[in-house]
């Protein structure tokens, strides 16, 4: 029968800290870049520019449809020989997160966007409304509304893609797991500590996500 | 602000010339001309199908035509929204040329007083208590100030309608362009929609409205313009139109509606 002893882990919790915090920063880091680049991606997207609307659509599909694990690897260990210069492992991290981030925005965004009804902006227009005013007062907040569980919802997956930068020895969450299984040689118990923080972390965000799901579907 | 013309200058609002529109390899509009002189209220009838809304549409350009012109108080208007030498701009042509849609379209995230205000302040760039003030008085004259605070989802389609219709008078236009506007609303909805139009032909508004009202369109305006297969068939006054026509087409339309 095994024996649970949580005594060392807790002895290094300034670790789990360490990484817990290092893992919001990653998340919220790549998320800011992820939502500006988005943004670009879903107006070249919408913009009616064929080669502007390919580009984006191509580096969306390349983002979106390899792992994240293989793009980091690539990122990290390949393009450096490719380009021929050193890329630091907090680098690639972020550059990588950001950029897969941003594929699925950009998809969240433009799928918000196309949903509001063709007459809403009809009835801008109508009244003398440039298309840019007709973006910002009438599309973008409804559009803005639509798309909060669905943005939400890839946020707390962003959060935990985190976990893959481990591999290039990003010292987040996950990566100081290991560490403290390493010097304590109690997985069990490492890994366990480690799934209740992401779930401590991220359950209160689902649950305002329901909330705001189901506001949006009512209407306000 | 904007300047009534004294009646007897009967002079052209809005005209277009030649309009030709195209869907893929169908043509729906076959080249057509029409004039509107200012005060004068134009009803176009005609089996669906037959192009009225696709013309009415292209009169403020939200379609845009494949030949032909539009031109607002002599004026031709331009493919962009900024004019640009003689060419007026779409921008502006709408700010003087409101349109009325038959699903309402009205601003769902705005209750009735924004929906209202919402051109006066973004397009005209009038001072929020200027906007408000001109937005009540025609809240008020479609009879729904009491509800200015409300949200469209809470308004019954009629009422959709008539904020719909003061939101295009907030922008004072020069004329309305009414695309069945009655066409999405219950039986029992229609009449109110019907008043307030009625009280703006009464006021000499400027207005063409396509629709389906035949008896309405007969008593409201001064000239019916009777549209099939994407041409003017046949136009005239509501009495010779409606009761004496000579088209063989128009005589088998009208019989469905005197049936």
């Amino acid at each position: 029968m095994y024996t649970w002893s949580f005594a060392p882990i807790l002895q290094a919790s300034d670790l789990f800290l360490w990484g817990a915090w290092i893992t919001i920063v990653y998340t919220v880091a790549s998320i800011a870049v992820g939502l500006v680049l988005g943004l670009l991606l879903c107006f070249a997207r919408l913009s009616g520019i064929g080669p502007l609307n390919w580009l984006a659509q191509g580096f969306q599909e390349l983002f979106r449809c390899t792992p994240l694990l293989v793009q980091l690897l690539w990122i990290y260990y390949a393009l450096p020989l490719l380009l021929g210069f050193d890329l630091a492992n907090w680098a690639a991290a972020l550059i990588t997160l950001s950029l897969y981030a941003a594929a699925f925005y950009a998809e969240v965004f433009r799928g918000g966007i196309v949903s509001i009804d063709k007459g809403q902006s009809e009835a801008g227009s109508a009244i003398g409304m440039s298309n840019w005013q007709v973006m910002r007062r009438i599309v973008l907040p409804q559009a803005i509304r639509r798309m909060m569980p669905a943005f939400i919802n890839q946020s707390v997956t962003q959060f935990k893609n985190t976990s893959l930068i481990s591999v290039i020895s990003v010292a987040e969450l996950t990566y100081m797991a290991s560490i403290v299984n390493g010097q304590t040689y109690r997985p069990l118990e490492s890994y366990t500590v480690l799934a209740v923080l992401y779930f401590a972390i991220l359950f209160p965000i689902t649950k305002f996500a329901d909330i705001v799901e189901s506001r949006t579907r009512n209407g306000h | 602000m904007t300047s009534v013309p004294p009646q007897s200058a009967r002079e052209t609002v809005l005209e277009a010339r030649g309009i030709v529109k195209r869907f893929g390899a169908m043509t729906v509009l076959h080249g057509i001309d029409l004039s509107l002189t200012s005060g004068e209220v134009v009803a176009i009838i005609g089996p669906s199908g037959s192009g009225k809304s696709t013309f009415i549409r292209c009169m403020n350009m939200l379609e845009v035509p494949d030949a032909g012109e539009i031109s607002f108080r002599g004026r031709r208007v331009g493919p962009k929204f900024r004019g640009a030498g003689d060419m007026l701009g779409l921008g502006e042509l709408r700010r003087h040329v409101g349109m009325v849609f038959q699903h309402f379209n009205l601003f769902p995230h705005m209750n009735v007083l924004e929906n209202v205000i919402e051109g006066p302040i973004t397009v005209q760039r009038k001072p929020r208590g200027e906007a408000v003030d001109i937005a009540m008085d025609y809240i008020a004259k479609v009879g729904l100030a009491e509800k200015r605070d409300a949200r469209p989802d809470q308004l019954s389609g009629g009422q959709k309608q008539r904020v719909a219709i003061a939101r295009a008078l907030a922008m004072q236009p020069d004329a309305l362009l009414l695309d069945e506007i009655t066409s999405a609303l219950d039986p029992e909805l229609v009449g109110e929609v019907l008043g307030v139009v009625r009280g703006l032909a009464e006021q000499g508004m400027t207005m063409v409205l396509v629709t389906h009202e035949i008896s309405f369109a007969a008593d409201v305006s001064d000239r019916v313009v009777f549209m099939e297969a994407g041409r003017i068939a046949e136009q005239g006054s509501p009495e010779r139109i409606l009761h004496n026509p000579d088209n063989d087409r128009l005589k088998t339309f009208l019989a469905r509606f005197h049936g």
